[in-house]
């Protein structure tokens, strides 16, 4: 069905790649940006080479909440486009990302720069270059001035976390620009995934980000089985989903116990620190592993629990929940916290709309999305998880929004083990079916995650494409610093707590 | 006040008792050392061979078979695919290994490999700081070695602690398969820790590449561009893999 152009689909729906209308470039920007001024949130943008040489198809991806629809629209270009980004900053990234990749120029893009510094998937490299470009070595927004001095952070930080790089443009202990720029992680994925899916593919989902082990999966098996017409057995979507709802829940409680950290109040960041790991020690009992290694796989669920292991679940999650609530309410009820956390870091609702912020750091700017409620996947089609939404856009809302989180992840997951559907947990996967395209969404604990699989004349990936919900939001943070001083760089960073790995790929 | 103690007795001690106390609680569908048999192996299947997503087993020049726990995701899909029972998992957690080459598991009845580095364990063995390095890791086997410093397993206990700067530290804990964007900063890193230093790969990521193996974006693993003193293998480690492989490289168990 196509509607104002654009080829419309649900989530975890295939449709032949030759349905999707291909228009000329000015009409497709024109096109794009009326849609996302509509209301629309720009979920993918990627590329495809055609069989002609330098000649290549600039998928977009639409999501329409409103609708529930998901719109496809393509463009042919050769070595350039109008660029959408100065009309539409959230195409920013994805536009500096097939500069990068493929070398296509997006005419008009106000900051054109890699973001990865990988090697270029086509023959002519990188913004033409023969080499691949050296990570780090560019030119970063300067201000001037004799007071002005810049503060360089990264790759490798402080703590243990991954590497980024950071530049921030300082007057005293204001931060008036914050440049992030990452790559560090790139491990190729997306490039090793065309020509699959092979034993590899599954493990390549799995640690995209190895924290969102169940999101990217679960998205991953989507696509795959909307490319081979499998049906998934409601045993099946439900174990997926308290897999899912047990990784938000581990996630949003060690995020609470590091932004108590990051303003020293160490009780809850103690407690939670622990708490975390008994929440993922839950998920060791589904599938034997803590993140949630080998429990999704194409078709349904690798693992089945019996009445045994879900009394055993219950039990544990009684007890996590207790601790979580007692060790969380006080870091909430304490005013030096409070202080610390309100009133920082703020990112307006028409910003987080207009850069296409996504997940719970969009909710905490009162943007009401989750994929789970708009579009519905696997159990969710038929159990309604409300949206958590609060208004202050500051590092209060992102945390809070996260309690809210923890709390219904919590009544989720055991509505569902005492109503567990009965029957199979898998179905087996037939072939993939040739030439057709596939978007598969579902909500990670980060936000939405995006998988688009294309499919070439054998039924093997021609593209895959996958949007980490870090990918829109990185620039949410460099805006959140604007303003704030330096020292309130690691509370805010760690309130939105992003994958450099799920960005850099 | 009164409400930060109620909740402190509330939250109770937590600290546990390992080494000198009980194991903690393995989840009943752990995966721990791969055990082969040569003896239930038929010569003309290589199922597992076939099925493995990093070629982590293979046959040795006699026929029998060997596992690279270094390579290994433990995703066990060698165990499902051998009609045999030629591969399965065992719960062994005790896992990390001094030298690469004890990584590699053969049907051959072995003593468990020695994780001890002597010259270590006399200077770093009541106090060892460690900078971690994460080189294109996934941050799955960067929380299970952060999870160490929380309260349940608090290796502060045994005065090892993760530093802010390599110059403060006696050591390298890397992760991730070592990509080509993060080969200097490794290296830069490794440079200023003082010496006598050590390395530490945790997972199989760090240790071969893992589930990246040869792709052209990264190094196969931290050894490629330091000297690696202890191999922690596992996709990720269990924190109780991680803290014993440790200790029993300081030579404290």
């Amino acid at each position: 069905m196509t509607r104002d152009g654009f080829l419309r689909l649900r989530n975890g729906q295939a449709v032949d790649r030759s349905d999707a209308p291909v228009i000329s470039r000015e009409q497709f920007r024109e096109r794009v940006i009326g849609e996302l001024a509509a209301g629309s949130r720009l979920s993918a943008m990627m590329v495809v080479p055609t069989e002609k040489t330098d000649t290549y198809q600039l998928f977009t991806v639409v999501t329409d909440p409103g609708s529930c629809d998901i719109g496809l629209l393509a463009c042919e270009v050769r070595k350039s486009y109008p660029a959408l980004t100065p009309d539409c900053p959230a195409a920013s990234w994805f536009e500096r990302e097939m500069s990068e990749q493929w070398n296509i120029q997006p005419d008009g893009h106000p900051w054109l720069k890699p973001i990865r510094f990988q090697p270029s998937r086509c023959t002519t490299g990188a913004y033409g270059a023969a080499i691949r470009p050296v990570i780090g070595l560019t030119d970063f927004f300067q201000m001037d001035g004799d007071e002005i001095h810049e503060v360089a952070v990264g790759p490798v930080h402080a703590g243990v976390i991954e590497p980024g790089h950071f530049r921030f443009q300082c007057h005293g202990e204001t931060v008036h620009h914050l440049e992030i720029s990452l790559g560090y992680q790139h491990r190729g994925v997306e490039r090793a995934l065309v020509g699959g899916p092979n034993a590899r593919t599954i493990h390549y989902m799995e640690t995209l980000a190895g924290d969102t082990t169940v999101g990217h999966s679960s998205a991953y098996c989507g696509a795959i089985e909307a490319l081979s017409d499998t049906h998934v057995p409601p045993r099946g979507e439900a174990i997926r989903a308290i897999g899912a709802e047990l990784e938000r829940m581990a996630n949003h409680i060690g995020d609470l116990g590091a932004l108590a950290g990051d303003v020293g109040f160490l009780p809850t960041m103690s407690y939670c620190g622990r708490i975390r790991g008994d929440a993922l020690n839950i998920t060791a009992m589904l599938c034997g592993n803590r993140f949630g290694r080998n429990l999704v796989r194409p078709g349904g669920v690798a693992r089945n629990v019996d009445e045994e292991l879900v009394a055993k679940i219950l039990q544990r999650l009684d007890d996590v929940e207790r601790d979580a609530t007692s060790a969380i309410e006080l870091m909430f009820d304490t005013p030096s916290v409070l202080a610390r956390f309100e009133g920082t870091g703020v990112v307006s609702e028409e910003i987080a709309r207009q850069i296409g912020l996504i997940g719970p750091v969009a909710r905490a700017s009162s943007v009401n999305c989750d994929v789970r409620h708009e579009f519905p996947y696997g159990l969710y089609r038929f159990t309604q998880m409300p949206v958590c939404t609060w208004p202050s856009g500051d590092c209060f809302a992102r945390a809070y929004v996260r309690w809210l989180e923890v709390r219904q992840s919590f009544s989720f997951i055991r509505e569902q083990l005492h109503s567990l559907p009965s029957g199979a947990t898998r179905h087996e996967c037939k072939n993939l079916h040739p030439n057709r395209i596939a978007v598969s969404l579902t909500e990670g604990w980060r936000g939405e995650i995006c998988h688009v699989a294309i499919t070439d004349d054998e039924g093997c990936f021609a593209q895959y494409k996958v949007v980490d919900p870090s990918f829109h939001n990185w620039f949410g943070l460099a805006y959140a610093l604007r303003g704030q001083q330096i020292s309130d760089f690691p509370l805010c960073n760690k309130s939105f707590n992003l994958s450099y790995c799920g960005h850099d790929l | 006040m009164f409400r930060q103690l109620r909740t402190r007795l509330l939250q109770k001690h937590r600290t546990m008792s390992y080494p000198n106390g009980p194991t903690p609680e393995l989840p009943p569908r752990f995966a721990g050392r791969p055990v082969l048999s040569t003896a239930a192996c038929q010569d003309d299947c290589s199922r597992c061979i076939s099925t493995c997503p990093t070629g982590a087993i293979r046959r040795r020049d006699d026929g029998s078979l060997q596992l690279d726990m270094g390579l290994c995701l433990f995703c066990r899909v060698c165990e499902k695919a051998c009609p045999h029972g030629a591969v399965c998992f065992s719960r062994e957690y005790q896992l990390a290994t001094a030298m690469r080459e004890d990584l590699i598991v053969t049907g051959d009845a072995a003593d468990a490999a020695n994780a001890k580095n002597e010259p270590a364990a006399r200077l770093f063995s009541r106090s060892l700081k460690l900078r971690q390095v994460s080189a294109g890791g996934c941050n799955a086997c960067e929380a299970d070695s952060s999870v160490l410093t929380t309260l349940a397993w608090d290796i502060g206990r045994f005065g090892i602690q993760f530093v802010a700067s390599p110059r403060h530290a006696d050591g390298l804990l890397i992760t991730g398969p070592v990509t080509e964007n993060m080969r200097l900063a490794l290296k830069k890193t490794y440079d200023a820790v003082p010496d006598p230093k050590i390395v530490i790969a945790v997972g199989a990521c760090a240790i071969s590449g893992g589930t990246y193996a040869d792709h052209p974006e990264q190094h196969n693993g931290a050894m490629a561009v330091v000297p690696v003193d202890l191999f922690i293998p596992g996709c990720p480690p269990h924190p109780l893999t991680i803290l014993d492989g440790l200790l029993r490289f300081l030579g404290r168990v």
